[in-house]
């Protein structure tokens, strides 16, 4: 427990320290067991759904990089992961390499995309970037589907399995095991991120832009940079999807996804690494949680199993409003607040 | 020449039903400083309210219902959702009014399911020789109707009371305040006229291709005109929304390939990199 006053540095090394006290380790530790033990009790159902959340955390840390760190403003992420999903899928289906160099060119590919949409960001903020970003979505899509001597166009492309040394991969057991590490590694390295210079920039640029040159951060840099970085990460989460599932369309990139991811993050917590896995889980698993819930009611309420899809839309356009109406700050805040009630009981103040 | 004439007019139509849609954009934007992403939800709700009155009762009926619901939305909304978020980051504003546009249409979807319901005509059908090219006589009404709708909002900005209020808390609102002028009021009046010109719009779209969830494409095409026009114009999005409705009708009449879907957004960022504040609207983009 950390000492009922707060908590003391006395050291640099101290003070930049990702964990602070003996409570944060503990969580840690039961975390990683609970990640290693999860895929030998979960069932099969389960394990597709945590995959899911695995992939949706990536893309939703890469985009709270950029949305929530750097303050610019993006639509455009289903079309970012849509220049990951197909790079990957491409690279190892029509030039054969085998699929961890694909992901590489992928997490490239949609950086450099990211960092050409991000290009309007250099002249616009606020809503006027939003929108810049919204054309960004639909020109990636438009590409896509009628591009199709490459990608194949409005039909699907079909990814061949994962191969290396010889070995298939496939499964959701081994998948888990790959998901679940590229997204600690992704959690890691975004985590540290902010605690370097760039990372700090960022943070300058959201916070007052022009104080932050005057200072001399150079904003234009930064944030083509921030666009770059955080669409590396979305390309990873495209290119992971296109390898497990092992197959591409265009429907699974639109800008219902886009807001999907943006939902993630506003739920989770902007600005916050943590609050983007909470988010990503939080929206994979609200329309699972409505669909049993339909099942487990449709004999009462047959109206409600009936139009099970659009009830899944509602309540996710409901909790959207909720959350930011009530709690703007998302899921981060609100475990914030119960540790803190835990740590400071039976003293309030 | 025909097929010239042809496209003209179902541009204008589509552009006389943008420019609506737009109008209560710009309304909102000009006056509360919101981005409203749920417009083409208005317009879906709009087409829906006149629908179930038409079809119950008479199209006057229609027309009352769809007003009063229009103006129930919109001060409801302008309450319970936006005004806790005054002092938020845009992001918020954003996300919300997405969300709000979900919640909407899934709502919607709830009741009337997902088969469009054809629009019980009360604008004359047939069709009229113009130029020596047959033209659907309910394109002309409609464009006509968005002409008039148009003019009576821009006389109410020019000449009324409450017209003058919002333009003045748009253009300063702590000096309107000073004046007397309830800037909370104007909130909620922005909100509901808003509402009523997506429930003209809405109105005008059903009657063209019935009701049904297609209605919202025309929501996000909202984008482009208000861009091209500027954020805070009202003769900026009327004419952008004849500009746009014209470019997607000649695009897809002339090139095809399903271009037209896309050349508005590529118009959108081009004006955005040359020209931010639009073809009418007040420059006060920062430069970073």
């Amino acid at each position: 427990m950390a000492t009922a006053t707060g908590v003391y540095h006395s050291t640099y090394t101290a003070d930049l320290a990702l964990r602070h006290t003996r409570s944060e380790h503990a969580r840690l530790a039961i975390v990683a067991i609970a990640l290693v033990i999860l895929p030998f009790l979960a069932t099969p159902y389960w394990l597709t759904v945590v995959n899911q959340i695995g992939i949706a955390a990536i893309g939703a840390i890469g985009l709270n990089i950029l949305v929530g760190y750097t303050g610019q403003i993006s639509l455009g992420q289903g079309g970012f992961l849509a220049v990951g999903a197909y790079t990957s899928g491409l690279l190892v289906g029509d030039l054969g390499l085998p699929f961890p160099l694909a992901m590489v060119g992928a997490v490239l590919m949609t950086a450099l995309v990211g960092a050409f949409f991000g290009l309007p960001a250099l002249r616009l903020k606020g809503l006027y970037l939003a929108i810049a970003t919204l054309a960004a979505q639909f020109v990636i899509i438009w590409v896509v589907r009628n591009w199709d001597v490459v990608t194949g166009g409005t039909a699907a492309l079909a990814v061949p399995a994962g191969e290396l040394f010889g070995w298939t991969v496939r499964g959701d057991f081994t998948w888990y095991w790959i998901i679940t590490g590229c997204a600690a590694v992704a959690a890691l390295a975004a985590t540290n991120l902010f605690r370097t210079g760039l990372g700090r920039a960022f943070v300058a640029i959201r916070d007052q832009d022009i104080a932050a040159e005057v200072i001399g951060v150079d904003p234009l840099r930064h944030k083509v940079l921030a666009f770059a970085i955080s669409s590396g990460f979305v390309g990873l989460a495209g290119a992971l999807t296109a390898h497990y599932r092992l197959i591409v369309t265009w429907e699974r990139f639109t800008l219902e996804v886009s807001i999907l991811y943006l939902a993630m993050i506003i739920v989770g917590g902007l600005g916050s690494v943590a609050g983007s896995i909470y988010g990503a889980a939080f929206m994979i698993l609200l329309p699972a949680w409505i669909q049993q819930l339909g099942q487990s009611v449709g004999g009462t309420f047959p109206a409600l199993s009936r139009n099970l899809p659009a009830v899944q839309q509602a309540a996710f356009g409901l909790v959207i409003i909720l959350f930011l109406v009530f709690e703007p700050r998302g899921l981060a805040r609100i475990w914030q607040r119960m540790k803190d009630y835990i740590r400071l009981w039976p003293f309030r103040y | 020449m025909n097929i010239f004439v042809q496209l003209t007019v179902t541009g204008l139509t589509n552009g006389a039903i943008l420019a609506l849609a737009a109008l209560g954009f710009v309304l909102i934007f000009k006056s509360t400083g919101v981005i409203n992403f749920a417009q083409g939800e208005f317009l879906l709700i709009g087409a829906y309210a006149v629908y179930v009155g038409t079809v119950a009762a008479h199209w006057t009926v229609g027309i009352l219902l769809g007003l009063l619901v229009a103006v129930v939305l919109g001060v409801g909304v302008e309450r319970l959702i936006l005004r806790p978020l005054v002092g938020q980051p845009i992001i918020a504003v954003i996300m919300v009014t997405i969300g709000l546009g979900i919640f909407l249409r899934s709502v919607v979807q709830i009741i009337f399911g997902n088969r469009p319901l054809p629009f019980p005509d009360f604008i004359p059908g047939g069709s009229v020789n113009l130029l020596g090219a047959t033209v659907p006589a309910n394109r002309l009404w409609g464009i006509g109707l968005a002409a008039v709708t148009l003019a009576v909002f821009t006389v109410f900005f020019t000449r009324s009371r409450h017209g003058i209020a919002m333009r003045a808390v748009a253009d300063d609102q702590q000096a309107a305040l000073t004046m007397g002028i309830s800037v909370r009021r104007v909130f909620a009046m922005a909100w509901a006229l808003a509402a009523v010109s997506a429930v003209i719009g809405g109105m005008l779209v059903a009657n063209l291709i019935g009701v049904s969830g297609g209605i919202i494409e025309f929501g996000l095409l909202v984008f482009p005109v208000v861009i091209l026009g500027g954020l805070d114009s009202v003769p900026g999005a009327m004419i952008g929304g004849a500009i746009v409705g014209l470019l997607i009708t000649y695009t897809g009449g002339y090139v095809g390939g399903g271009l037209q879907s896309v050349v508005p957004y590529v118009v959108l960022v081009g004006i955005l990199l040359v020209r931010p504040y639009g073809l009418f609207g007040q420059v006060r983009i920062e430069r970073v």
